[in-house]
């Protein structure tokens, strides 16, 4: 594990408010992912893996402790510079894809360029290509509902990774896709990976996408119990 | 990917619902136009029937505006062909004015000796060639002269005029002036009784008037005997040929008023004295022309050191004024009621847009767009409903418009007393159906505005776990 850390957790916690009652997600967690690679956080459902990956993605806040993504400490920075940060820096891939209905897959994989200000030929140029790459540039007019659910998770990918990001979470992304539809949506994003150096990190129970890791993070009742590098 | 054009794919997204958005939006739009456009037809109607009979401006004699009604002899105005000449040739004034022309008010008993009958007047005495291009007045060319049937004053003979169809009924002038509505059995006792015993008083100074009017003789219509008393206070009558009963819109008005001759007017009111005016009525072109015209007219007053003063329109109608108030209040009223509910309907079609987009707007969110860009594109979606919507409707509007005013239907306005046709203004109305479009679309945003505030105040989390 050559590369420096991505994600820099010191003992961060998080504890949701309802009520009168207060549930602790997270419990002191500290954890340190390195860049350019192939990391999973595994768990069982409630152990808080999607609070660790809403805390990455810098969607939310914690309650304790310090994170720090790629080199900006994150509890400094106000909403419209955390979108900011969020738009130059992590794509995010979704169990039920998330894709905007009412645009088309080449629209789609476009929105995240034109919040970076780029200017529509650059954008044309680098949606093409990367829809070329997941395959999907003969379904570039196409919208999500004329799609099957592995079309929509590569033009899901394709839109995570278009605009460069160094990090890209995914939350559980094979859980809504068959286990041929996921094997192959699982070697994409190991390819992509590999070709555009980004940082991923899941969130997963499909033993397919665990085979693949190279770091994994294991979570119960809010705490990291372990952490072992597989490869690489 | 510019906004609008997801806002525009946003709005087809459930087609059925923004269809409902934008008809509710439309036909608001509508009605507040037809009833602004029916609004700004009485207003155009009451000017031109105002202006058509009393003129933009009128210059008395000071006091006589609050005092000389019950005595207009002695308000008269001294050397008024003179005033007329400076009004009449002023270089500024000339171009503004269509009419110029003296006036005079006076109060006397009407009598019919043939149906023994007399009654109190009010006469209004005018210089027929004026008083019949007044009523052709028409700023916004509503043709309301023919459509009124505004009969012609003789110009040829000064003893003929027109009196009131109340005054006609109650002076026995039914049959030769082919009077509807009369039923003599209803005819007041009292008022036989008095113009019996009156009779012999009477019958002298009607001999008395036809020698002043030698050339009515031979004369078939019917002649009226009018007493006034002069600027001198002695008594004085003239006889009066009635060419026709004009209805009038108010009853008081209907049962008293007598238009005559100005000549006669003035042998009536000031006999073997100085003939004077009681008032200088100045028709404008344009009526919004009055400030100009009375501002100068005021300096003329000032620089020849003459005793006048000047009052216009809405000070010398004031039921012109009030009506006006009223139909803007009930304007403003109905405008207000159709704003709240075309605001409730967008409000909850953004709700409701934004409850099915929780997950959209956290994934937008994540990406990168920022809670300004959230509000703006919902905002920007209630505008285009609106836009759209006050667009349909001023084009229904517009078509409605054009099939009230050729259905034929009637309606009696205020201060009328026979129906004329319902219509709505169609020409220059322009600045109304922007007003309309704008307040429509204005209403719109903001409605989309609440909507869109909560939804970009959703935390993301959140929204993506929104189902």
């Amino acid at each position: 594990m050559s590369e420096e850390p991505v994600v820099i957790f010191k003992s961060v916690s998080k504890i949701y408010q309802m009520g009168e009652v207060s549930i602790p997600a997270l419990n002191n967690v500290s954890l340190s992912i390195p860049k350019r690679r192939f990391s999973m956080v595994l768990g069982p459902s409630g152990s808080g893996k999607t609070t660790l990956l809403n805390l990455i993605g810098c969607l939310d806040q914690p309650t304790n402790g310090t994170i720090e993504i790629c080199g900006e400490k994150i509890a400094a920075i106000s909403d419209d510079m955390m979108s900011d940060f969020r738009a130059q820096n992590i794509g995010f891939i979704f169990q039920n894809f998330n894709l905007i209905p009412v645009l088309t897959a080449f629209e789609n994989v476009e929105y995240p360029l034109t919040l970076l200000g780029m200017s529509p030929s650059i954008r044309r140029e680098k949606s093409l290509s990367i829809l070329e790459s997941v395959g999907l540039k003969d379904h570039a007019r196409h919208r999500p509902n004329q799609l099957s659910g592995g079309q929509k998770q590569r033009v899901a990918i394709a839109r995570a990774l278009v605009k460069g990001p160094m990090l890209v979470l995914a939350d559980e992304p094979t859980a809504n896709l068959d286990s041929k539809t996921g094997a192959s949506i699982i070697d994409l994003m190991y390819t992509i990976q590999e070709q555009y150096g980004a940082t991923f990190v899941f969130s997963t129970h499909d033993p397919q996408l665990i085979s693949h890791a190279q770091d994994v993070f294991s979570i119960r009742d809010g705490e990291l119990i372990e952490h072992h590098t597989e490869r690489g | 990917m510019n906004i609008l054009k997801i806002a525009v794919r946003n709005i087809q997204r459930n087609v059925r619902r923004s269809l409902m958005t934008i008809l509710a939006i439309a036909v608001g739009t509508m009605a507040m136009l037809i009833f602004g456009e029916y609004v700004a037809q009485v207003f155009v109607s009451m000017e031109t029937q105002n202006v058509s009979r009393s003129g933009h401006i009128s210059v008395f004699r000071t006091g006589y505006f609050k005092y000389g009604s019950g005595n207009p002899a002695a308000y008269g105005i001294h050397d008024y062909q003179t005033f007329l000449k400076l009004i009449a040739e002023d270089s500024i004034l000339k171009p503004l004015i269509n009419v110029v022309t003296p006036t005079i008010s006076l109060f006397g008993i009407a009598g019919n000796f043939d149906a023994d009958a007399s009654k109190t007047f009010f006469g209004l005495g005018v210089v027929p060639a004026d008083f019949n291009r007044m009523h052709l007045w028409d700023e916004h060319h509503l043709k309301l002269a023919a459509k009124l049937h505004i009969n012609k004053l003789n110009e040829q003979d000064e003893t003929h005029g027109f009196i009131g169809v109340g005054l006609g009924r109650i002076l026995g002038l039914c049959e030769p002036l082919n009077i509807p509505d009369c039923d003599k059995k209803q005819s007041p006792e009292t008022t036989q009784k008095s113009t019996i015993q009156d009779k012999r008083d009477f019958s002298s100074l009607e001999e008395k008037s036809n020698q002043i009017t030698p050339e009515s003789e031979g004369n078939t219509v019917p002649r009226l005997d009018l007493l006034a008393a002069t600027a001198a206070s002695a008594p004085n009558v003239v006889s009066f040929y009635v060419d026709k009963a004009v209805t009038q819109g108010v009853k008081e008005f209907d049962d008293s008023i007598i238009i005559m001759n100005f000549k006669l007017a003035q042998k009536l009111l000031y006999g073997r004295g100085e003939k004077q005016a009681v008032a200088i009525v100045i028709q404008l072109n344009k009526t919004e022309d009055i400030p100009i015209a009375r501002a100068r007219i005021d300096k003329l007053i000032k620089e020849q050191g003459l005793d006048l003063e000047t009052k216009e329109l809405t000070e010398l109608q004031p039921f012109y004024t009030q009506a006006m108030k009223m139909f803007a209040a009930i304007f403003s009223f109905i405008s207000a009621v159709i704003g709240v509910i075309v605001l409730f309907t967008i409000i909850n079609t953004m709700s409701m847009s934004v409850m099915e987009r929780t997950q959209e707007i956290g994934t937008l969110r994540a990406m990168g767009v920022k809670r300004k860009g959230i509000v703006v594109q919902f905002i920007l979606e209630g505008a285009l409903l609106g836009f759209i919507g006050a667009t349909l409707g001023l084009i229904f509007g517009s078509i409605l418009a054009q099939i009230i005013n050729h259905s034929g239907l009637t309606w009696l306005p205020p201060g009328q007393a026979s129906s004329i046709p319902l219509k709505v203004l169609t020409s220059g109305v322009s600045e109304l159906m922007f007003d309309i479009w704008i307040i429509i679309s204005v209403i719109s945003t903001i409605a989309a505005w609440v909507p869109a505030r909560r939804a970009a105040k959703m935390k993301i989390v959140d929204a993506l776990g929104h189902v």
